[in-house]
């Protein structure tokens, strides 16, 4: 057998947790110490993954499978394709800067990264999943322990209510998605959850029709579709910093990927059906989220409802259900991961030394963090499009995209007239934070501020890098993406 | 391998050295501004001269042969699904002469920004280095955009552009005016950015039409005889547009954006903000050109469908450009009239000559729009730096009615701003700017009283009038700096800053002179000949004759135009002269014009009040709007559900929990309270510890048991039948 380079991935967090629970609650800086190794051992071994993705065979690799309840047919199953690879990527990038810029958590640090730790192997578990079961599994996990992360470390004014919201409402969602799973379960009678033999199943379209909404929206709740967005701003802004960042970050695409891996690739007649009209809740995410974005008077909530609209892009791109746009929603998946996760990183930086998120009583912070600044501007030109970033090709294909799929329903080109205007309201609430927080006069009682450590210079150049390097030159990414959307769209028929 | 195998490769390199002058900077040498300079200057000499070799190398009389065979080379870049994107390189004869032009004044301005952010050495600015990187990124944006081979990659290095245009309109940032309603630099660059994004985004939008509808973005591909055909039988969304209008329009909102043509001009002026160089280099030269060049370079597309030949239809996209074009031009040149500051003079001047260029091509006038655009790129960045030496030179004064008597005391500047003053307004025979706009007028009129388009006929009277205007504001301009006497302290102690200044200066007036005649009309009386117009025959072959119907060029002189192009410039440069010039004005004095022109003056001053009208129509709106939205759709309406859910959720809990403590706990209570009732009563009933009671029992038990030993089984019948079993 060869080594198990998915599950050690997916389970090194997982461990690394057991050890900080038991450890004794003095020791801080072992608890950080251990987190960051166990972090960077992770990300070290998504890189290598990446690296060694054969991208002349494609298809699922690493591939693992191991019985797990043989009576309801459920078994171990992971590997990744070329969606999901990039993801796998993203999840250890987040979880080891999310790591560094966290070292300041002074509260019982050790159950701090036990917490952050189950959730990202929840998300690994996800995305390296291929048996619905453990796909389910895994995506409690990795919401879950956000409730403990945010009522516990999170913003006080509204942690109670944020933390009970999103929990909440992702739960549902989650149970919602999980009905529709059941029903396909029961309906294809094969007596397995094994993704890869479901998606030769077969299933009626009239059921496929019926059942598709359900679960594409159910897991949509995590990808912020609207209208089920709204725990999102709330909370990610109640979150501690790198509850925000792997939250934002890679959280959301767990429910985006969950929406396509599930919803698209198994219900490929639903979705044709469904996704022209859900489309146009996607619109509604990216203009509304970014018009709403520019109205916030906190800066965090600037970037949750930023969120809110990249998001919709993704599933703009997805609903596109063409080879561009779709590699523009897996893309954007990946390039809006590590720019919130940047955002986020940044905002946490900015209020642990000003103690206020209040747009109007911040500026000048450029003199104190210049390279805090200069990362947020570079996380800015990615959300606001610009070339040479990787949330331009993004955004490039997916706009290619809804032109190209303008035979799926009349309203396609309109989609994306309508959307571009999100770009613009994108750029104003960007250049508007950027001068208000970072330009400008700084006031007298900021002056004498630390500037960001060492730490936090690392996490930041790491996500700069990636944004950038994505952005010069995107075939290290679409080439492997490519592949992956290229089986995805031959279950949709097409090709 | 020859030279011409190398070529392309070359090109492909050009825009590299300033991009790593960028980062050099950037990155390491942020503190050091000497090196900072030498290294930004240093690498725009080599890209200009990798430019000028391409451009030496591939000139000729005849264009015929590098427009089929252009320097060209490419590479994969994007996969996506089946095809590819692809980035390359591409050098025709049209993007031989913009990457001339555009080497040349980016390294006169890199050069003259030595000079001028550090004040003739005397003072250097604290963010120095910086400016120096910005302008070395800004170049690469530019020459990458020169050389571009499709719309993706002339998107990218034009978003690039914005990019810089942005950092640097906002470079002193930390600015601020004691009016409010003064426009800072920080403002400044957001309106600029945001402006101009309006455009990009319909651009955009464009672009992915056009791929979509053909699966190419190469100009080379786009612009072909074959593609062309199909986009213009191709119908579109929009009834009685083919696909290639609808693209043509998209991609034209670029250019409305980029080149601040009406309605999206608010933002060229108010990018004055920024340092001179700047100003010079992106808001004049080379920037806003570029979105006429992108207009130039896709104007193939946007003729599809006209044709000179049968009845001379003009399409959709050149009718919006000539109106779009007359319309600006002629405006900006009235706003110019009334502005007091010298660079916003120059920069509506802008406005009004690349609209001269857009107007152009929308009647159809191609190499008169492409010759124009380099001329005004030369003289217009002479102006600007001009302006900028005269600035600096009287210690930051940017109002011309406190100037005066510059003359005497910056010679140099003086002589080559009247050099450009006069180039622009279009002086005769001696300057470049006379020979590219009496191009565009003659092409007009012809069109327009030979051909019989009524629309050019339109263009041609008010591009003449705003030529006037321009002579006039060229004259207000020349004479209120440079004649009478100083009208403030900074101007009489004004001076020449230093050698870096004013050398640009003076090869950028050479270009301004000479550069006029490569393009002398065949048909002009005494210096016309057969070779006498090489930009023509070179540029003109870019669009091989195949796809172009662009208009013939006029083959005998019209007496109307030529007559009125020899009297347009003098008489409103004497018009100049006799309000501004023969008696200057004192210091205090009111300009003559706020009289003359009564109550039209405070409308042309506040420039229509177009950004007051935008301000109320547009941008208070859509904040109010978003406001509302939140607080409405979102938190009362979305939330609002949300919460009465988790309301009613509680509520049900707490009716559960009401009917769990009345019926069912209640219930359960309430039997064991009755069993313990009745045990404890029942107890007292039957055991009284009394015989006769326990007899009494006794006897009452036999007598049931009786009864049912005799008549069990009737009662059981009797039972059944009640029931009906």
């Amino acid at each position: 057998m060869n080594f198990p380079l998915l599950s050690v991935i997916t389970f090194t967090p997982a461990l690394a947790a057991v050890v900080l629970l038991m450890l004794p609650k003095d020791r801080k800086d072992e608890a950080r110490v251990i987190a960051a190794v166990a972090s960077f051992f992770t990300m070290a071994l998504c890189i290598w993954a990446y690296f060694s993705y054969d991208r002349a065979a494609g298809g699922f690799q690493f591939v693992e499978q191991v019985d797990w309840i043989p009576a309801i047919g459920t078994t171990y199953h992971v590997g990744v394709d070329g969606i999901s690879l990039p993801l796998l990527l993203l999840n250890g990038v987040v979880a080891f800067t999310g790591v560094l810029i966290s070292w300041g958590v002074d509260d019982r640090p050790n159950l701090f990264f036990a917490f952050l730790f189950l959730v990202v192997t929840g998300v690994f578990g996800v995305f390296v999943s291929l048996d619905l079961f453990y796909l389910f599994f895994a995506y409690e996990l990795a919401v879950f322990p956000m409730y403990l992360l945010i009522s516990m470390w999170g913003w006080k004014k509204t942690r109670n209510y944020a933390a009970m919201k999103l929990t909440l409402y992702l739960l549902i969602g989650s149970i919602v998605a999980l009905v529709g799973i059941l029903a396909f379960y029961f309906e294809a009678g094969l007596q397995t959850f094994d993704i890869l033999a479901l998606r030769e199943a077969g299933v009626g379209g009239a059921f496929q029709k019926a059942w598709f909404l359900p679960v594409f929206l159910g897991f949509g709740v995590l990808a912020g579709v609207w209208p089920f967005h709204s725990w999102s701003p709330d909370g990610h802004v109640a979150a501690p910093s790198a509850g925000s960042m792997v939250h934002a970050g890679v959280l959301m695409k767990v429910g985006a990927y969950s929406a396509l891996r599930v919803g698209v690739e198994l219900f490929p007649e639903g979705a044709q059906f469904w996704l022209p009209y859900v489309i146009l809740l996607t619109l509604v995410n990216v203009v509304y989220g970014s018009m709403i974005a520019l109205a916030q008077e906190d800066f965090k909530y600037v970037i949750g409802f930023s969120s809110v609209s990249h998001m919709g892009l993704v599933s703009m791109g997805f609903a596109t259900m063409s080879p561009i746009g779709l590699s523009g929603a897996a893309l954007q998946m990946f390039s809006h991961g590590v720019m919130t996760a940047l955002f986020f990183a940044v905002v946490g930086m900015v209020y642990d030394r000003a103690h206020t998120r209040h747009i109007p009583d911040l500026g000048g912070f450029a003199k104190i963090m210049p390279m805090a600044a200069v990362a947020f501007i570079i996380g800015g030109l990615v959300s606001m499009g610009m070339p040479g970033f990787s949330g331009f090709i993004a955004e490039v294909q997916i706009f290619l995209g809804l032109w190209q799929a303008r035979n799926l329903a009349w309203w396609y080109p309109w989609v994306a007239v309508l959307a571009s205007t999100g770009i613009i309201f994108t750029a104003a609430y960007v250049l508007r934070v950027v001068q208000r927080v970072f330009f400008g006069k700084l006031k007298p009682e900021y002056a004498g501020l630390p500037g960001i450590s060492v730490l936090d210079k690392v996490a930041l150049g790491i996500l700069c890098t990636i944004l950038v390097v994505v952005g010069i030159y995107p075939r290290i990414i679409t080439g492997v993406i490519e592949l992956g959307v290229t089986s995805t769209l031959a279950l949709l028929g097409g090709g | 391998m020859t030279v011409h195998d190398l070529l392309p490769i070359l090109t492909a390199l050009i825009p590299l050295p300033t991009f790593i002058a960028f980062a050099l900077i950037i990155l390491f040498f942020n503190k050091w501004k000497r090196v900072s300079h030498s290294i930004a200057i240093g690498a725009m000499l080599l890209a200009f001269l990798m430019a000028q070799v391409v451009f030496w190398s591939v000139i000729a009389p005849d264009g015929h042969e590098l427009a089929e065979h252009p320097l060209h080379v490419q590479i994969p870049w994007l996969p996506s699904g089946a095809e590819a994107l692809e980035m390359g390189v591409l050098i025709d004869p049209l993007g031989a002469f913009v990457l001339f032009f555009v080497s040349i004044t980016c390294l006169c301005i890199f050069v003259y920004s030595v000079g001028y952010m550090s004040e003739g050495g005397k003072h250097y600015d604290p963010r120095y280095s910086r400016f120096f990187a910005y302008i070395s990124l800004f170049a690469t944006g530019m020459l990458g955009l020169t050389v571009a081979d499709n719309l993706l990659m002339l998107f990218i290095f034009w978003e690039i552009m914005g990019l810089c245009s942005y950092l640097l309109i906002g470079f002193w940032w930390e600015k601020n005016y004691p009016d409010p309603k003064q426009v800072n630099p920080r403002q400044a660059g957001l309106k600029a950015f945001m402006t101009t994004r309006v455009g990009d985004v319909i651009m955009l939008l464009g672009i992915a039409y056009l791929y979509s509808a053909t699966g190419t973005l190469s100009f080379r591909e786009l612009l072909s005889a074959e593609t062309l055909g199909i986009l213009k039988e191709m119908p579109s969304y929009i009834p009685g547009l083919s696909a290639a209008a609808l693209a043509g329009l998209l991609l034209f909102g670029g250019t409305v954006g980029k080149s601040a043509q009406f309605p999206l001009h608010v933002w060229l002026p108010d990018a004055m903000e920024g340092p001179t160089p700047v100003s010079a280099m992106i808001h004049a030269a080379t920037m806003v050109s570029a979105g006429v060049y992108m207009a130039v370079r896709m104007f193939p597309l946007l003729q599809v469908g006209f044709d000179i030949h049968h009845g001379a239809q003009l399409t959709t996209p050149m009718i919006v450009m000539a109106l779009i074009g007359t319309f600006s031009a002629f405006m900006a040149a009235t706003i110019a009239v009334a502005q007091d500051d010298i660079k916003r003079v120059l920069a509506y001047s802008t406005i009004s000559q690349l609209a001269y260029m857009v107007a152009a091509l929308g009647i159809g006038a191609y190499v008169a729009a492409a010759f124009h655009l380099i001329a005004h790129a030369f003289f217009k960045a002479l102006l600007f730096l001009g302006s900028g030496s005269i600035i600096v030179g009287s210690h930051h004064e940017q109002d011309m009615m406190k100037m005066g008597g510059l003359f005497k005391r910056m010679p140099v500047t003086a002589i080559t701003f009247i050099v450009g003053g006069l180039s622009l307004s279009g002086f005769p025979l001696f300057f470049a700017g006379f020979w590219s706009k009496d191009e565009i007028l003659a092409v007009a009129y012809h069109a327009g009283f030979n051909e019989g388009i009524v629309l050019a006929v339109v263009v041609y009277v008010f591009l003449a009038l705003g030529a006037l205007l321009t002579a006039f504001y060229t004259g207000r301009q020349i004479c209120l700096t440079f004649l009478g006497q100083p009208r403030s302290d900074h101007a009489a102690h004004a001076h020449e800053v230093s050698w870096t200044v004013y050398v640009p200066l003076i090869a950028l007036a050479l270009f301004a002179v000479f550069f006029g005649y490569i393009g002398i009309p065949e048909v002009f009386p005494l210096l016309g000949g057969e070779h006498s117009n090489l930009f023509h025959h070179f540029v003109g072959a870019t669009l091989g004759t195949e796809t172009l119907h662009q208009l013939p060029h006029p083959e005998q002189l019209d007496l109307l135009p030529f007559v009125l192009s020899f009297l347009i410039s003098p008489l409103g440069l004497l018009a100049g002269y006799l309000v501004y010039g023969r008696k200057p004005l004192q210091a205090g004095q009111p300009d003559p014009l706020v009289k003359a022109l009564g109550p039209l003056y405070p409308v042309l001053k506040n420039k229509y009040y177009v950004d007051e009208l935008y301000d109320a129509v547009f941008i208070q709106p859509a904040i109010k709007l978003a406001k509302w939205v939140y607080k409405w759709v979102d938190r009362w309406f979305i939330d609002g559900i949300l919460h009465n859910v988790a309301r009613g959720a509680f509520g049900l809990g707490h009716l559960n929990r009401r009917f769990d403590l009345a019926v069912i706990n209640g219930g359960v209570d309430r039997m064991t309270d009755g069993i313990k009732w009745l045990a404890q009563n029942g107890r007292q009933v039957l055991q009284t510890g009394q015989v006769q009671h326990y007899l009494l029992q006794v006897l009452f038990f036999l007598c049931g048991f009786g009864v049912l030993y005799v008549w069990g089984d009737a009662i059981l019948a009797f039972i059944q039948r009640l029931l009906g079993i």
